[in-house]
């Protein structure tokens, strides 16, 4: 028995001490938010955090977990109180199919937390580890920067929600 | 193919027996309902086709009910795949019923459930699906007033409409639910439908946010990967090393005995093992594929050699286009090759899917293209009758075309079968994904043009070499689990996919008034890696080919490349994108690029039936190491009438962003008796400091016009823009994709 | 009065010492010329010049990751602060776009710059002295048709008194020979021009020769193994820690794509190396492969054995160590339970043979970085990762820094190294790791 520290809220979780934080989030908790992509560290679909630092949960033994934080996209906000960044992420419809997106909001809540004002090239080289198939990337980055202090989009530019 | 329209009295009818009158009313010459609609007059036809999906299920119920609580449902075939359609179609069904949108409830492909509208491929969920939903939901919307008109005795010109209620001017109301019952909808939809007025239009065309994102964006349960049924075990499936390898040795005894292991499933060469935890599962299946021995396997032709290898295959050879008219003297010829190496679909979830076999029927939960033909291969795979058999389609991560969702499918089926009662979930690990989906299938295109003195194209000569780009099932052995069966099952033979829509020769007919044209498909039937539908298939490869060759020929004649794609452009939609595409992008912009910098254009008509879609591109090319950076990229498309112009906006920056990505890295990597290509390390796709600076996408709305296919439309002409843009930066044409560092490298020299 | 004439004799002897090294130490400037135009060079010259340079790894000091090439501005971390790579592209004022041929073949043997200024031994003139004239023209024809960029590196960051360019003059007085390469007739050819391109041009003792207290590699040590960026670089001679030994066909492939089936994978420093190496010619990899494999020579009948071991521990297949679940290798594991444990969740998906993995599943037991005496090099690794380049296919790791503790590596380490290596077990682990963290 391991007592994980889960959204603030601590759980008991009787499982193999060897097991990847990522089956327990998902089986144990029923947490749905981080996501199997590849199991390998390689495409950031399993992004979560951990004492306020993106990683990957498909890697990190519940073991080394006593103790610590960890925060997953549940953590941030509801569909009825989403937090600023799930909040930008709506406002741009930054997903097609969306499997990616929550280890991106993970990934950039991690950096927003540490550099609320991050450049476009921060932004991206930040957001490297994380993969996106479909493409969406050009909107993932307008809902980092929009949640970000550093940029306050004009009405201008959100063109594409006036009617054509 | 025409259809003809089944009797207008449903077999439902006939058994109730009742309502007759209201069924007169659906059969009755259409008089005007509503001062707003623009119907269309004039008698009806003989025998049209039922337009869009229609054609597939004819029942109007079979797409819409309404129940007692006024509740709207309407049933698609299709399936959400991450294109949005379950945006789209309610804002469809929404604006001619005029309800709010709220109000439409959607179900997507579930063989007990929808219609039968076959796969959701080709970029056809709007033309079919949303044809049929625009029909349907606006054959019942006069029913219901035409009903209403009946029960309240006022003429139905006097009649409104609001939100679901329809009032007459006395203030006397009826609302939908009081409206609705099964013999008002159980009738056969008709050819021609009294549509709304574009104009009046209130919810198509608006960017509505789409409905499945809030859930995607919190972690609500948005994918099949999140389903937890109850009582629900875990199950690894162990391939082979190499295609064709067989299991030559397995003591299975240790895993069996590792902790939460219920059961080691082997049949001849398929291997898989359940478990109670998912991780055990997975810790399972490392030690049993450390245990196996496997002996065997294919050889691969050399992939340094693969272009001839291909050239050297037997071929059907199909002339799918041979105009000849008088054409002026050519003044000088050019002859080029083009090359497309097997490239990945490479979801970011690998395939998953669930299912129970309980009570001599099979469940199963899949985010397979085509829930009905799934449900005829795998009742074929594992002898059940396909009523026995009940396939649901829910979301999984994006699809790109024929991927490991049906194989996946069939890993639970079969595993479900062994193991009778609880569900069984079969997730792929990545590198099964990798090695094991089918690929988009390696190409050539050899072409050849001549050109006038006065720059004109007068000669064109096109053909095209390559595999099938369908291995759908089909039958049980296009399921690629069923070949490592101790019977193992053999696949259907691959067969082209024929014109209009095409496969290797999709796209293969420019749009473009060349007065000689011949267009040759070179179906290759041997596939030495498997293969199927990635994407736009051949459309792909042939729009990078033609437009590649279209900026040459330009360049041959000296003249610019847009000025010369108009000169040879008779469709007025197509010369609007182009001319759109090339204004916002400053194509004449005078000032000069910056050295190494270059500009690209390409345009195409996806299937030369679908939507339109020209892109510009600037890239600038590092010359020490040949890395390219996309720097802007300004998109046109004209998708006919545009339901959610942000949803098509969407659409086509991801395709942009997809095709940039294959266009410029990807190619799979084999050795003779493997794939290498099996993670993310060996295959790299864009990453974000490598996405272009930026997407602009402009949308031309056709307001009344069809909706044309758009989820394709971006791959090729990006392709080819980004070729041609590379060619300008560096005074040098490459004509094998992908175009990498590498490649530019030695082409530009030191 | 006689200690006062002994005092004031070597007072006097001390001054005329001094003074006869400042008459050597100062240099005249060169007179600037008008950067020569790209058509004063040959192709081949060019194209001769590319190879050299990617041996000589240019890029590696001269080209910032995210700058533009040869602009300079890259960061050379030395134990006396840091050194910033210069500007090496033809712009004649922040560049070397007003240096004459002459001017570049003096900095290039003494370490001189056009201005006459003694440029710091992290250039690596105690090797590139043994150029041939040839081949330094090519070299310098190739940077002079590169794209001029205008950029100046950031100044310096010396201790005193190291910031004063006058102690890299006294620094070459004590170590810097004058020194050509002669062939030996009695070595074949790919030898003696493997020895000519890893003992000059390629530099390799720069990293892969230990250095004495003032920062000098120690002659008659060469190639026993340095230190680079806090990275181990191993011995290249017969004490080679690589638990398969090196053969001429291992070296070049891990030159020439780094990586080799019975090794491991270029990291740290060396991965910018092999990276920069890619336009050097086959030939001329292979003869620096057939040389550093001399300089190994042939390995010990106990060393040939313990190699046939590990070969029989991989499994058929030849990819990987068996699977570590939740009770892998005996006493590996009960030495070091957390070990074992992260080793699981964290290790085994790649460094196992669940299946082929022509990238991935690099076994263990065949690290060099696991057989070290010191951790460093894993530690790194660990920390921080290994990178293919931008969108190109290549071995990946993701780096563990920000999820796993220093004691949580520490006990990872300790039990890969127990698991992995039959070395003597590491100590003091966690420190080194605390170490490479503060930069140590
Ligand atoms: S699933 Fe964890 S990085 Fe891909
Ligand atoms: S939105 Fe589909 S993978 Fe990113």
């Amino acid at each position: 028995m391991l007592t994980l520290t889960v959204n603030g809220r601590p759980h008991r979780v009787d499982a193999d001490p060897a097991t990847p934080l990522l089956y327990v989030l998902r089986n144990d908790l029923g947490l749905n938010g981080a996501k199997f992509g590849c199991g390998l560290g390689q495409c950031g679909a399993c992004t979560v955090m951990v004492d306020g630092h993106a990683v990957f949960a498909c890697l990190v033994p519940i073991s080394v977990l006593p103790g610590r934080d960890v925060m997953t996209i549940e953590g941030l906000g509801s569909e009825e109180d989403p937090s600023p960044l799930q909040h930008a992420f709506v406002e741009e419809q930054a997903a097609q199919c969306g499997y990616c997106i929550a280890g991106m909001i993970m990934r950039a809540q991690a950096l927003l937390e540490h550099n609320p004002s991050p450049s476009e090239e921060e932004i991206r080289r930040h957001m490297s580890p994380n993969l996106c198939r479909c493409g969406t990337h050009m909107r993932i980055l307008r809902a980092i920067k929009r949640a970000s202090q550093g940029t306050r989009f004009a009405d201008a530019d959100s063109e594409k929600r006036v009617v054509r | 193919m025409r259809r003809r329209i089944e009797p207008a009295v449903t077999r439902r009818h006939v058994l109730v027996g009742g309502g007759a009158l209201i069924v007169s009313f659906a059969l009755a010459p259409s008089s005007r309902l509503l001062a707003q609609d623009a119907g269309a007059a004039g008698p009806v036809p003989a025998d049209p086709p039922l337009p869009g999906g229609l054609k597939m299920a004819s029942n109007l119920d079979a797409w819409i009910r309404i129940d007692k609580t006024g509740a709207i449902t309407v049933f698609t075939g299709k399936a959400e795949l991450g294109q949005g359609i379950k945006t789209a179609l309610r804002q469809v069904a929404a604006e001619e019923l005029m309800v709010d949108f709220e109000h439409i409830n959607l179900v997507t492909a579930d063989t007990a459930r929808t219609p039968n509208e076959g796969y959701t491929a080709g970029s056809h969920s709007m033309q079919d699906s949303g044809t049929a939903i625009l029909n349907a939901t606006a054959q019942v919307r006069e029913l219901l007033i035409a009903a209403a008109a009946s029960r309240l005795g006022v003429p139905v010109a006097q009649l409104s409409v609001r939100n679901g209620v329809v009032a007459a001017a006395d203030g006397r109301s009826l609302g939908y639910a009081e409206l609705a019952s099964d013999e008002a909808l159980g009738v056969t939809a008709k050819a021609r439908s009294k549509l709304r007025d574009p104009t009046a239009y209130t919810v198509i065309g608006r960017s509505i946010e789409r409905v499945d994102i809030p859930a995607k964006v919190t972690g609500g349960s948005a994918y099949l990967q999140d389903l937890r049924l109850p009582g629900m075990v875990h199950a690894r499936v162990v391939r082979p090393p190499a295609y064709g390898a067989r299991l030559a040795a397995l003591d299975s005894g240790p895993v069996a005995a590792m902790p939460g292991i219920v059961k080691v499933v082997r049949d001849g060469s398929y291997l898989a093992v359940i478990a109670e935890q998912e991780f055990q599962a997975v810790a399972a299946m490392a030690s049993l594929a450390a245990a196996a021995e496997w002996g065997g396997g294919a050889k691969l032709p050399s992939q340094s050699e693969i272009y001839p290898y291909l050239q050297s295959l037997p071929a059907q050879d199909d002339v799918i286009l041979d105009r000849r008219q008088p054409m002026p003297a050519a003044e000088r010829t050019l002859e080029v090759e083009y090359r497309r190496p097997f490239q990945l679909h490479g979801s970011i979830g690998p395939s998953c899917a669930i299912a129970q076999y309980a009570d001599d029927a099979l469940t199963v939960w899949t985010h397979s293209q085509g829930v009905f033909p799934l449900r005829k291969a795998l009742a074929q795979l594992v002898n059940l009758a396909p009523d026995k058999v009940h396939c649901m389609h829910v979301e999984g991560s994006g699809c790109y075309g024929h991927n490991g969702a049906d194989d996946a499918a069939a890993d639970a089926a079969l595993i479900a079968m062994a193991f009778p009662g609880p569900p069984v979930r079969v997730q792929w690990m990545r590198e099964q994904e990798h090695m094991f989906e089918p690929f988009g299938p390696v190409m050539i295109a050899n072409v050849r043009a001549s050109l006038a003195s006065d720059g004109t194209v007068v000669d064109w000569q096109y053909e095209v070499r390559s595999n099938t780009h369908s291995t759908r099932p089909g039958g049980a052995g296009d399921l690629m689990p069923s070949w490592f069966l101790a019977k193992p099952l053999a696949p259907t033979t691959p067969k082209p996919i024929p014109q209009p829509e095409g496969g290797g020769d999709r796209n293969a007919i420019p749009l473009y008034s060349f007065p000689n044209a011949r267009v040759v498909h070179h179906f290759v039937p041997s596939m030495p890696l498997r293969v199927s539908a990635l994407r736009s298939l051949g459309a792909y490869m042939n729009i990078f080919a033609i437009e590649s060759f279209v900026d040459e020929l330009a360049a041959a004649a000296g003249l610019d490349p847009v000025a010369f794609r108009l000169a040879h452009l008779d469709d007025a939609r197509a010369r609007d994108v182009v001319r759109t595409a090339a204004e916002r992008f400053g194509w004449s912009n005078p000032a000069v690029l910056p050295r190494r910098h270059g500009k690209g254009f390409a345009f195409a008509r996806y299937k030369n039936l679908a939507a339109y879609a020209a892109i510009a591109a600037e890239v600038a090319v590092e010359h020490e190491t040949g890395a390219v950076r996309v720097l802007r990229v300004v998109a046109a498309v004209d998708s006919g009438q545009a339901v959610n112009p942000d949803g098509i906006r969407n659409q086509i920056e991801g395709g942009i962003v997809q095709s940039t990505s294959w266009t410029l890295h990807e190619a799979v990597t084999f050795e003779a008796d493997r794939i290498t290509s099996v993670d993310w390390s060996g295959y790299p796709i864009l990453r974000f400091p490598a996405v272009p600076g930026s997407i602009e996408v402009h949308v031309i709305d056709r307001p009344g016009e069809p909706y044309l296919g758009t989820g394709e439309a971006a791959q090729g002409p990006t392709a080819a823009a980004l070729a041609n843009a590379v060619a300008d930066a560096t005074k040098t044409r490459l004509r094998e994709l992908p175009l990498t560092r590498q490649r530019i490298k030695a082409a530009i020299g030191i | 009065m006689r200690a006062v004439s002994v005092a004031l004799g070597a007072a006097l002897l001390i001054a005329l010492a001094a003074a006869a090294f400042l008459v050597w130490a100062a240099r005249p400037a060169i007179a600037p010329i008008e950067p020569p135009s790209p058509a004063d060079f040959s192709a081949d010259l060019v194209d001769k010049g590319a190879q050299l340079a990617a041996i000589g790894d240019c890029a590696g000091c001269h080209t910032n990751s995210d700058g533009s090439p040869y602009a300079g501005g890259v960061a050379l971390p030395t134990p006396f602060g840091s050194i910033y790579g210069t500007n090496i592209t033809p712009d004649p004022d922040t560049g070397i776009g007003s240096w004459s041929r002459v001017a570049f073949a003096r900095a290039m043997r003494e370490g001189i710059d056009r201005r006459g200024r003694h440029l710091y031994p992290a250039f690596p003139y105690d090797h590139f002295n043994k150029l041939a004239d040839g081949d330094i023209d090519a070299i310098y024809a190739f940077l002079m048709t590169r794209e001029p960029v205008r950029a100046t590196s950031p100044p310096n960051r010396l201790v005193f008194p190291l910031n004063a360019r006058i102690v890299a003059a006294a620094w070459k007085l004590l170590f810097l020979r004058p020194a050509r390469s002669e062939p030996r007739s009695d070595k074949s050819d790919p030898w003696n021009r493997g020895a000519y391109l890893v003992e000059g041009l390629g530099h390799c003792g720069a990293c892969h020769t230990p250095r004495n207290i003032l920062g000098a590699e120690e002659p008659q040590k060469a190639l026993a193994g340095g230190e680079q960026e806090g990275w181990i670089a191993p011995s290249l001679d017969q004490d080679s820690p690589a638990p398969i030994h090196w053969t001429e066909e291992s070296l070049f492939a891990y030159l020439r794509v780094g990586s080799d089936r019975l090794h491991g994978v270029a990291a740290g420093p060396m991965t910018s190396v092999v990276r920069h190496l890619r336009p050097a010619l086959d030939e001329d990899v292979r003869a620096m492969a057939v040389y550093i494999a001399s300089t190994m020579g042939e390995p010990a009948p106990e060393r040939r054995s313990r190699e046939e071991e590990i070969f029989a521990s991989l499994p058929k297949g030849g990819s990987a160590d068996a699977i570590a679940t939740a009770e892998p290798a005996g006493s590996a594991a009960d030495a070091a339970p957390t070990g074992a444990q992260i080793f699981a969740a964290t290790c085994s998906g790649c460094h196992t043979n669940r299946s082929s993995r022509p990238l991935g599943g690099r076994p263990l037991v065949l690290q060099t970085a696991v057989a070290l005496a010191s951790p460093r090099n894993l530690i790194e690794i660990i920390l921080h990762g290994i990178e293919p380049a931008e969108s190109e296919p290549g071995e990946m790791m993701p780096g563990f820094a920000d999820v796993l503790t220093d004691k949580q590596i520490a006990e990872l380490a300790a039990y890969v190294r127990s698991r992995f290596s039959d070395g003597p077990a590491w100590s003091n682990i966690e420190d080194v790791v605390r170490g490479i963290r503060n930069g140590r």
